[in-house]
C-alpha cells in the first residue's frame, strides 16, 4: 500500500431515483463514480429496494404484508425476510417496553423495513473498489469513506427544513432521523396510539442503518424519555430535538 | 431451562458466524448463572415499568469453558452488568416472567452481553446486547461520529455538507429539501 496522493476536494457524483414514494439519493466519489460498475451497482441497489417494497409495502394490495393483514397468508408461511424484519421489530418492542411496535393494531413494519432494506441494498455498493459512497433513502443513510474525508451529514431542523442543526462526520456507519417534519405526525407511542408531544425529531448514528433506523423510531416513540433511552443503547450516538426547539446531543457510550 | 435458547439475534454481516457460535454457548452459560442467581438473590421491590434485572458477575472460569479454547478463554473475565435498574421481586423458580440481563463478559475479541426474556419460566427470546466485533467497530466508527451543533445563526448553505438527514421525507417533500439542492448540484 502506497500512501494515497493528496486529493483536493474529491468530486462527488450523484444519482437520484424515486422508489417506494421516497427519494433515493446516492453520492459516489473515488474510482467508480460514472462507469459501468457504478451503473450496475446502482441498478442492483434499486432492484433490491423495489423487491423490499413488493414484500413489505402497506400501500400495495399485492404485497406479502398486505396479504398477512387481510388474513390470507399465515405468518408462519411468510418468506424469511418477513421473519427477519419482525424479529428486529420484536427486539425494539422489548427494548422500549412496548412503546415501539409494528402491531398497532395491524401489522405495519414500516418503522423497521426502510433501514433494513437500505442496509441490505448497500451491499452492492460495498463491492465498488476504492469508492466512497453514501446512500440515502428519504433522509436515512448508509455511508462509507474508505480513504478520503468522512462524509459530512447535515441534520435538518424539524422546525425549518431549510436549515441545519448539526453536522456529523461519518466514515463507516449510518444515520437515521425520525420525526414529524415533511409528513405530519406518523410515529406514535404504540401503548397510547398518540404521537409523543415532547419530542420533535430524533437522529441516531450507528454502525448499521438497520439499527439506526429502528432506534430513531423507537426513541421518538418514547417521547420525553428519548435521549435518556438512547444514551443507554450501546454504540449509538444521536441528536434529540425537543418540541420547544432545544436539543440534546447523545454521545456513544464509551466501550 | 436452557434448551429453548434461540440463536442470537441476526447479525448484519455473515462474517460473524464463528463468533456467534461461541455466543450461543456463552448465552447458555450466562443464563445458567443468571437462573441460579435469580432464585437466591433478594431483590428490592421497585416501582417503574422496567422489569429488567441485573445479574451479578458470573464466574470467569465458567465463561472460559464455554468457549472451549482454554488458552485464550481462560483469560476471560466477567465485569458487572451495567445499566438496568433492579426490577420487581420475583417468585423463585419456574414461573418467572420478565427479562434477565446477563453480565458483560470479557472474551478475547471484546465484550459479550445477552438478555433473556422469560414467560412463565420459559425463555421466549434472547437478545445479544453486545458482540465483540461490534464493539471494536463502534470504537472506530464513533470516535468522530457525534453530531456537532452548528451555530443557530449559521445559514445551512455556508456549511459544507454531503448529505442531509431529515425525518422521512417523501418524494413530494424532497423537492423543497436541502438534499434535493445537493443532488442537483452534483448531477451537473
Amino acid at each position: 500500500m502506497t500512501a494515497p496522493p493528496v486529493v483536493l476536494a474529491a468530486p462527488v457524483a450523484r444519482r437520484i431515483e424515486h422508489v417506494m414514494g421516497m427519494p433515493i439519493s446516492l453520492a459516489l466519489r473515488g474510482r467508480h463514480t460514472d462507469d459501468g460498475a457504478a451503473d450496475a451497482a446502482w441498478a442492483a441497489v434499486l432492484a433490491s429496494l423495489r423487491d423490499a417494497d413488493a414484500v413489505f409495502s402497506t400501500y400495495r394490495a399485492d404485497s406479502v404484508v398486505s396479504a398477512i393483514r387481510r388474513g390470507e397468508l399465515a405468518l408462519a408461511n411468510a418468506p424469511g425476510e418477513v421473519h427477519e424484519v419482525l424479529e428486529i421489530a420484536a427486539r425494539a418492542e422489548r427494548a422500549t417496553d412496548g412503546a415501539f411496535s409494528v402491531w398497532r393494531p395491524e401489522l405495519d413494519p414500516s418503522g423497521v423495513v426502510k433501514g433494513w432494506a437500505v442496509e441490505r441494498a448497500s451491499v452492492f455498493l460495498r463491492g465498488l473498489s476504492a469508492t466512497d459512497f453514501c446512500l440515502s433513502a428519504g433522509g436515512d443513510m448508509v455511508c462509507r469513506a474508505l480513504a478520503g474525508e468522512p462524509w459530512r451529514v447535515g441534520i435538518e431542523d424539524p422546525h425549518d427544513p431549510a436549515r441545519l442543526l448539526a453536522v456529523v462526520p461519518v466514515r463507516d456507519g449510518a444515520v437515521a432521523t425520525s420525526g414529524t417534519a415533511h409528513r405530519g405526525a406518523h410515529v406514535v407511542d404504540a401503548r397510547t396510539g398518540a404521537a409523543p408531544p415532547a419530542v420533535a425529531q430524533v437522529t441516531v448514528i450507528a454502525t448499521s442503518l438497520t439499527r439506526a433506523d429502528v432506534d430513531a423510531t423507537a426513541a421518538y416513540a418514547l417521547g420525553a424519555r428519548a435521549a435518556e433511552w438512547l444514551g443507554r443503547r450501546v454504540g449509538r450516538a444521536g441528536l434529540v430535538v425537543w418540541a420547544d426547539g432545544t436539543t440534546t446531543t447523545v454521545a456513544a457510550e464509551p466501550v | 431451562m436452557v434448551n429453548p435458547v434461540m440463536p442470537p439475534s441476526r447479525v448484519d454481516r455473515g462474517t460473524r458466524r464463528i463468533v456467534l457460535c461461541g455466543l450461543t454457548t456463552v448465552s447458555a452459560v450466562v443464563l445458567l448463572f443468571s437462573y441460579r442467581t435469580s432464585t437466591t438473590a433478594e431483590l428490592p421491590e421497585a416501582a417503574g415499568t422496567s422489569d429488567t434485572t441485573d445479574v451479578g458477575a458470573t464466574d470467569a472460569a465458567g465463561a472460559g469453558q464455554a468457549y472451549g479454547t482454554p488458552p485464550e478463554a481462560s483469560e476471560a473475565a466477567a465485569v458487572p452488568a451495567t445499566g438496568a435498574p433492579a426490577g420487581r421481586a420475583r417468585p423463585a423458580g419456574a414461573a418467572y416472567s420478565g427479562t434477565v440481563t446477563g453480565p458483560v463478559v470479557q472474551v478475547k475479541w471484546g465484550q459479550v452481553q445477552v438478555r433473556a426474556t422469560l414467560r412463565a419460566g420459559r425463555i421466549t427470546a434472547v437478545d445479544v446486547l453486545r458482540t465483540p466485533d461490534e464493539n471494536a467497530h463502534d470504537r472506530k466508527v464513533n470516535a468522530a461520529a457525534v453530531p456537532v451543533l452548528v451555530r443557530e445563526t449559521l445559514a445551512a448553505q455556508s456549511t459544507r455538507i454531503d448529505m442531509v438527514s431529515g425525518a422521512t421525507f417523501t418524494s413530494t417533500g424532497y423537492v423543497r429539501s436541502l438534499q434535493a439542492a445537493l443532488d442537483r448540484a452534483g448531477s451537473t
